[in-house]
């Protein structure tokens, strides 16, 4: 009974971390289901998004101005993983550890400005002291200032750009350069050009949540992003093995990741109420995303029969 | 219409894998011009269409279509003057996309991708109407992913795809090797029409024969990465089969009956 109550009272908190990472789970979606790659820089740029944030704030900036020079930090990550794999050759997956290692030494020197340290691998932040527009002091307030009300607005209102930019020409575009490639360069669509555009906007998203997460926790830290595709993966993958098959639409499946996110920290906050340390969290995390890759794919090996093709008289 | 000014190419120089696919292809190409070429396996046929559509650079010579020289334009900006269509039908559409996407990608190719809506109203009847011509019943079907399709299907749908811009050359590159007889047939009267129908330039590469000496106005023959044969529409009307295969004897030295026990 005592564990199943004080699950329930710290749910709010596991909803709110899910909502945050849930604009990271929208990131990595647009790269691993959209461009078809997986993209390791977002370890990197989530920790970049928070820690630009935080030092920015700190230094007494606008907490919206702090979101903004954040994601575009995010995106500029973004930028050099989406150059290093297209015009310099480099193979998606080592592109984006190569930038994500690079990031780690630059986080603990942005944290550091405006301090006399030359490198900091954590940096508080106070919602006494500084205007953050989300904290989890007040997760379970009844009030406005609740970090919930704004969170799943930013949701929307991410998942409603997102929606009106794939239904574009360009968008559409980035769609067939996942979809085909020899298909789209066909169709006279420059695939280069749009997998960074799709890295760019990832990784935009991406630093935001880790902004987002930076002062909903009151910190950034240098390994607040580490593992972050493995958490990215299991919110897309666990939002599409439940509502895949009843969310068809595009908004709603991007909404399906979100929903990931928040199950994923609310079984999370389970298992730890549960007596687990946070430090096995790794391994869980990292067992979960094998067993829901390897589901699907043993399904597909051992136990479908001999699969008639659709083909009816062209 | 298309101009292949001397055009070398050798994959893999330096290796064992050394081939020299393209040893010195000159071709001119006249407007209206549907041109069928033939070979065996490896004489550089598909090679030949690989380098017209930029999907790798070529060592020396040049291309030009209609005017322009484009022997330095990538393949996507290539794309702004040509219709494909692959051998694989997994290859010429988006599995994952509706229908009416991959026809709405395709009604821009060669445009700037802008923030534009991807497909309008007024574009939709008009895909309806064009995949009503195909008479797969494809016109009901608009929001269907292409990956749903048949072979033919996709097939079918690429030709549509390939011309839905009218594009200065149509390139086919054994665009009914993977399919059915029936159902090659049927692509292939669609593929006649379609060029009829909008006065097109056309480049089919076929492995068949009767298909070349079928279709088309133009026949060329291909061997070792050189074009040792090249019949006009006067003297394409009367030829047979085995005039085609004396001739090869002739030219080669070897007959194809030879060359194919070969390959095999």
């Amino acid at each position: 009974m005592d564990l199943l109550l004080s699950f329930v009272r710290s749910l709010p908190g596991a909803f709110g971390q899910g909502l945050a990472w849930g604009l990271m789970a929208i990131g990595v979606y647009l790269t691993y289901k959209i461009l078809d790659v997986a993209d390791l820089t977002v370890d990197g740029s989530l920790a970049t998004g928070g820690a630009v944030c935080a030092v920015l704030i700190s230094l007494g900036w606008n907490p919206w101005l702090a979101l903004l020079m954040a994601v575009i930090a995010g995106m500029l990550a973004g930028l050099a993983t989406g150059l290093l794999h297209t015009s310099c050759g480099i193979p998606a997956i080592l592109a984006g550890i190569l930038t994500q290692l690079a990031l780690y030494s630059l986080n603990l020197r942005i944290m550091a400005i405006g301090d006399t340290a030359k490198t900091k691998a954590t940096l508080a932040l106070s919602v006494d002291r500084n205007p953050l527009l989300v904290s989890s002091r007040y997760v379970r307030a009844l009030a406005v200032n609740n970090p919930l009300l704004l969170l799943a607005v930013i949701v929307a209102v991410v998942i409603a750009l997102l929606y009106w930019f794939f239904g574009t020409e360009l968008g559409c575009s980035i769609r067939a350069t996942g979809a085909n490639q020899s298909m789209s360069r066909a169709q006279g669509i420059n695939t280069d050009k749009n997998k960074v555009l799709g890295l760019v906007v990832s990784n935009g998203l991406v630093a935001l949540s880790g902004a987002l997460l930076a002062q909903y926790s009151g910190s950034a830290t240098i390994d607040m992003g580490r593992g972050a595709i493995v958490i990215g993966l299991a919110a897309v993958i666990i939002g599409e093995v439940l509502l895949g098959k009843v969310f068809r639409n595009f908004a709603l499946k991007l909404l399906s990741a979100v929903i990931g996110a928040i199950i994923y920290y609310m079984v999370i906050t389970l298992v730890l109420r549960m007596g687990l340390e946070s430090t096995d969290l790794k391994l869980l995390t990292a067992l979960v995303v094998a067993i829901f890759l390897t589901v699907p794919y043993w399904k597909e090996k051992y136990f479908t029969k001999a699969k008639k093709e659709v083909k009816t008289d062209a | 219409m298309l101009e292949l000014n001397n055009i070398y190419k050798t994959f893999n120089p330096g290796t064992v894998n050394e081939k020299h696919a393209l040893n010195g292809i000159s071709l001119k190409l006249n407007e209206g011009d549907f041109v069928t070429v033939i070979g065996s396996n490896g004489a550089g046929k598909s090679t030949v269409l690989n380098a017209i559509a930029g999907v790798w650079p070529v060592d020396s010579g040049s291309i030009v279509i209609d005017g322009q020289n484009v022997t330095g334009l990538p393949e996507y900006k290539r794309a702004k003057f040509l219709g494909r269509v692959f051998q694989d039908p997994m290859t010429g559409t988006a599995a994952t996309m509706e229908i009416q996407e991959n026809l709405a990608l395709a009604k821009r190719r060669g445009d700037r991708r802008t923030l534009r809506a991807g497909i309008t109203k007024k574009e939709q009847e008009e895909y309806r109407e064009q995949l009503r011509a195909l008479d797969l019943g494809l016109e009901d079907r608009m929001t269907t992913k292409v990956g749903l399709l048949s072979g033919g299907q996709r097939q079918a749908l690429t030709l549509l795809m390939a011309t839905l811009k009218k594009p200065k050359l149509l390139l086919l590159d054994e665009h009914t090797a993977a399919l059915d007889p029936k159902t090659a047939e049927k692509v292939l009267n669609t593929t006649d029409r379609v060029i009829k129908e909008h006065n097109l330039t056309a480049f089919m590469v076929t492995h068949n024969m009767k298909d070349a000496i079928a279709h088309g106005n133009r026949l060329i023959m291909m061997n070792e990465g050189k074009i040792i044969l090249d019949i006009g529409e006067e003297e394409k009307k009367g030829l047979t089969m085995k005039d085609l295969l004396d001739k090869f004897a002739e030219i080669s030295g070897s007959s194809i009956q030879s060359d194919k026990v070969l390959l095999a």
